[in-house]
């Protein structure tokens, strides 16, 4: 069953197409991942699935209601975390929920019964008094995670939700996410982390320029987009050899400055070849969501 | 494209009321203080300094003259600062409204929160300066001057409605230096806070008419004198227009930069 169905989406600025023509379906109780490199119109279509904004075409359907017509009505039972921390700073910890939990028509009582659970999911139950200045980076997100949770929602929004954070607070919060769709939550999120993606989401569309341009379960799309295995070369010789041997020992070739990125479904030939050339810097691995992700949107910088 | 539509308004407003009240709270006292130590030292300043030098003012002290134009000029102020400032910290740098627009509240939920909470500020700051009044007996009828709470309301809906309007074209903090320049400080010149307006030439008399601190003064004074004030209508009126447009405009300025 769709929790989230969006049809022909569009919404245009200033003649500028940011969202063509989108169609998602987000079923009960998944995590569907959004990948896209920046302004492809990933934070424009969760707006517009929100109901923060009207789309130019195309219908929403979020919870069985539609959307914007009744999108207060579905917001009820939905989270977000949005890109950048919007938390309270003159408020506690525990504030922070109390005062958000009251946006949704939750009376006090109901809410204080929740934050202990919450603040236990956020790793902040310590933490309940502190000040937002105080904490750091990491808590922050968590916390902002625990606020979108005040609502007990069906659905969780959630908009790049590990950018800037180190490795460790990133593994905390995909943990916690993983705690979310264990208990059934469905998970919509953006992201252009592709091990984020890969870990967390069990189908991803990847989307550029207003459009979606694939669309599958992250092993479906690396086994229909893309070769096998990769081979990366670098050092200065690695244009002068890619120019001699890339297209006898490479199924399809990337080359990015002094790399060069060999697709092939079988190294053997290539990887003999190489053993040749010991002032090349070799490394052979299977190909992966960034490899799909980079043959699609292409290497050039998005700003 | 829709955004100037009709306001619609409902009890929903509450919860953001409520979270203003809890930040205030937590700073009442220095908050308190920044509103009020300036028109109050004013107030007693002039009154007491400069009154010393004047005859009668208007037939009466020029501490009692002083007091009426005090009481709305402080209720102008607080209503302007709360939705220039604070309501540009909450839209802009701290996104307070983003993140209550992804609840079910709307941003027409938002504005009637703010346009409420910044008129309440302004009560309290009426507020303050009418206890002064009273503590210094001022008033010539305490119960005539309860009449002025209302219009003290009236006076902040009128100038919170107005703030939302240059809070939601303004790109930064130094944006409100114009709105203070041009319109807020003139304002005070040409309202007859510190002076009858009859003192002025003709024709500043006449752009006076416009402004609605002038219309604020001409209800506070009377009623701090002990009397029913002339052309109350045309009073209320001016005040409750400046307001209610400043607030729909407000509004559809705000959901044209906030929700596209």
């Amino acid at each position: 069953m769709s929790v989230l169905k969006a049809q022909a989406l569009r919404k245009r600025y200033d003649g500028l197409e940011v969202v063509a023509g989108v169609d998602l379906a987000v079923e009960k109780g998944e995590c569907f991942g959004l990948l896209g490199p920046n302004g492809a119109g990933k934070t424009t279509t969760l707006r517009l699935l929100l109901g923060l904004i009207e789309p130019d075409a195309g219908t929403i359907e979020l919870l069985g209601e539609p959307v914007p017509r009744r999108a207060r009505q579905a917001r009820r039972r939905v989270g977000v975390v949005p890109q950048m921390d919007n938390l309270d700073p003159d408020f506690t910890v525990e504030e922070n929920l109390l005062v958000y939990g009251r946006y949704f028509g939750l009376g006090d009582r109901a809410i204080a019964a929740r934050i202990p659970a919450l603040l236990e999911f956020a790793g902040l139950a310590h933490r309940a008094r502190a000040r937002i200045p105080t904490l750091s980076g990491g808590m922050k997100r968590r916390l902002t995670l625990a606020r979108a949770l005040v609502n007990d929602p069906d659905v969780v929004f959630l908009d790049e939700p590990t950018t800037g954070l180190d490795p460790q607070a990133r593994h905390l919060l995909w943990q916690g996410l993983r705690r979310l769709t264990a208990q059934g939550k469905t998970l919509l999120l953006t992201t252009h982390f592709m091990e984020e993606a890969e870990r967390l989401c069990d189908r991803l569309a990847i989307m550029d320029r207003g459009r979606i341009i694939a669309q599958g379960t992250p092993r479906e799309l690396i086994e229909t987009h893309i070769e096998p295995f990769v081979v990366e070369i670098y050092g200065e010789q690695a244009g002068p050899w890619a120019e001699v041997f890339g297209s006898r020992l490479c199924r399809r070739l990337e080359r990015a400055g002094e790399s060069v990125f060999c697709y092939t479904d079988d190294g053997t030939a290539l990887l003999e070849n190489l053993r040749g050339h010991p002032a090349l810097k070799v490394t052979h691995r299977p190909a992966n969501l960034e490899d799909v992700f980079l043959k699609l949107t292409g290497r050039e910088l998005r700003d | 494209m829709g955004h100037f539509g009709l306001p619609r308004l409902s009890l929903r407003f509450v919860p953001v009321w409520r979270r203003n009240f809890l930040v205030w709270r937590k700073l009442a006292i220095p908050s308190m203080l920044g509103n009020l130590a300036d028109p109050m030292l004013y107030m007693l300043g002039l009154g007491f300094g400069l009154g010393a030098l004047l005859p009668d003012v208007g037939g009466v002290p020029y501490l009692t003259f002083l007091a009426g134009g005090t009481v709305a000029y402080s209720t102008m102020n607080s209503a302007t600062f709360e939705t220039l400032y604070s309501g540009f910290s909450r839209m802009h740098v701290q996104k307070t409204w983003d993140a209550i627009l992804n609840t079910p509240l709307t941003l027409d939920d938002v504005l009637l929160g703010e346009w409420l909470w910044a008129t309440s500020k302004a009560l309290l700051s009426g507020l303050a300066i009418l206890a002064i009044v009273w503590v210094l007996g001022l008033e010539q009828s305490f119960t005539m001057s309860l009449w002025i709470l209302p219009v003290v309301v009236l006076t902040g809906l009128c100038f919170a409605g107005m703030g939302l309007v240059m809070n939601a074209v303004s790109p930064n903090y130094d944006f409100f230096l114009y709105y203070f320049t041009l319109v807020i400080t003139p304002m005070v010149l040409l309202c007859g806070v510190f002076y009858p307006v009859s003192q002025l030439p003709v024709a500043l008399q006449a752009v006076s008419a416009f402004l609605p601190l002038t219309h604020a003064i001409e209800l506070v004074r009377p009623l701090m004198l002990g009397r029913v004030p002339a052309d109350v209508a045309l009073h209320v009126g001016v005040l409750l227009a400046y307001g209610s447009v400043g607030f729909w405009l407000g509004l559809g300025l705000t959901r044209r930069r906030l929700l596209r």
